[in-house]
């Protein structure tokens, strides 16, 4: 325990370009983007599959094999593919990866959600006068948040797992700590690395639970999803 | 290693064969393992967590934290406790801790969807509360526990890859090894046969599941008639 605290408090950890302030920006920096990018694909497919309510189950089951796809396997072939591996400093390959993992629970709860407003709302909407893609924007997409948002939260959790195992191939970020700590056989290091990840974790998922609260409008907040990827409901379109 | 390296040798898998399926039988142990005390720790957590309001959150708050911490920080953290980070200890907590919340949260949620008529029928034939819930209850929520399994059987067999990190990994020792020799094949090899493990046990659950479960599907029809 002395040593855990000597090492947090080594003034050598927490500066420079290995520092823990600079360690975890890049993290975050990565993690934000690979969340945009899975939410711009994995979202806009969902959006449209669910508005057209066609091809949605090719896609839902396309996204779910993905998911037994290791991450570690991506990752490490992106990091010696020579086209990428080089690119931004480790960046590309990290990205990439990252990216693939993260789109199936976004465009899987994407395309539950929207295929769960009911059919008398799209009814009224269309009654109304309103275009496929009023509707869309106006009526499906706002009710279909609260289910996006359980998405990107799982989504956000498992990248800011992985994106430690990306210090392994390309790009230092919060799991360097770890890494070299289980290379060098330093188990201070590693556990202090490792607490710092869990922290982060913890944070992003409380966090981001605060978050999906607030979007949902409040009479929706009793039925919005919760569990780990919604696994309910994955289970249940899995298994038609 | 030349710059235009194939990118996929058969040589390497006939070459290799003794230790690929060696690494392949590694990963089918440690995850069927972990999948094995999973089901063994959770269910009865399930239990508790449904009959005693008490208990719910902790046993949530318990499960989720070890949901959340990503895997290579669990294995750094466990490794002083256990003793030493490579082994199989370490290895096996880790993936249990992963399936706990999967396979609750899909246990609670099976027993949560029971219908109140065939509880009270279980009350009614003089079932204690204890009894229905172990002997009428549980059996009904068995759907919900298999699509469970089959999310935790996904994540596990994905996860264990990781493990080579810490000197274990069946086949993620095929992915360390290529990455570290800056050669694709093994990396392919590990990725195609982990995925192909992941589709072959998805398959098998949900054959044993009809077995098991007979009424589940023609069940599912009749609700949503």
């Amino acid at each position: 325990m002395a040593s855990v605290a000597g090492w947090f408090t080594t003034a050598a950890n927490w500066r420079g370009s290995s520092g823990i302030p600079e360690l975890l920006w890049r993290q975050t920096e990565l993690s934000v983007a690979v969340v945009l990018g899975a939410l711009f694909i994995g979202g806009g497919i969902g959006l449209v599959l669910g508005h057209k309510g066609r091809g949605g189950l090719v896609a839902v089951n396309a996204a779910n094999a993905a998911r037994a796809v290791p991450s570690l396997a991506l990752l490490t072939l992106f990091a010696i593919l020579p086209a990428i591996s080089l690119k931004w400093g480790g960046f590309l390959a990290a990205f990439l990866a990252l990216v693939i993992l993260a789109i199936p629970p976004i465009l899987t709860n994407t395309y539950v959600g929207m295929r769960e407003v009911d059919a008398d709302v799209r009814d009224a909407a269309k009654a109304m006068g309103l275009t496929g893609g009023q509707m869309l924007l106006h009526v499906e997409l706002p009710l279909a948040i609260p289910f996006i948002m359980a998405g990107v939260r799982t989504a956000s959790i498992e990248v800011v797992a992985t994106s430690t195992l990306a210090a392994y191939v390309s790009y230092s970020d919060l799991g360097t700590p770890i890494i070299s700590g289980l290379n060098t056989n330093d188990t201070v290091e590693a556990f202090c690395g490792a607490i710092l990840v869990a922290v982060l974790a913890a944070i992003v998922a409380l966090g981001l639970g605060v978050v999906q609260r607030a979007l949902t409008p409040a009479p929706l907040r009793r039925r919005a999803p919760t569990g780990p990827g919604n696994s309910r409901r994955f289970g249940a379109i899995a298994a038609p | 290693m030349g710059t235009a390296q194939p990118f996929f040798e058969w040589s390497y898998v006939s070459g290799q064969w003794s230790q690929i399926s060696a690494d392949l039988l590694q990963h089918i142990a440690l995850s069927l393992l972990a999948l094995a005390i999973g089901l063994l720790v959770s269910i009865p957590l399930a239990l508790l967590a449904w009959h005693y309001r008490i208990v719910r959150v902790p046993v949530f708050g318990f499960a989720s934290t070890l949901y959340i911490i990503p895997s290579l920080a669990l294995f750094a953290i466990l490794g002083p406790i256990t003793g030493y980070v490579a082994s199989y200890p370490t290895a096996e907590i880790a993936l249990v801790g992963y399936t706990l919340l999967i396979l609750i949260y899909n246990t609670v949620a099976g027993l949560n969807a029971v219908p109140a008529d065939v509880k009270e029928a279980a009350g009614a034939m003089g079932y204690s509360p204890s009894s229905s819930l172990v002997r009428v209850e549980l059996p009904l929520a068995l759907p919900y526990v298999f699509a469970g399994l089959r999310v935790a059987a996904a994540t596990v067999i994905g996860l264990v890859t990781v493990t080579a990190l810490i000197g274990l990994g069946g086949l993620g020792q095929q992915i360390t090894y290529g990455f570290n020799i800056g050669f694709y094949t093994p990396i392919i090899v590990g990725l195609v046969l982990s995925v192909l493990l992941a589709a072959v046990c998805d398959l098998l659950i949900v054959a044993v599941q009809r077995f098991a479960v007979p009424w589940s599907r023609s069940g599912r029809k009749a609700r949503a008639i």
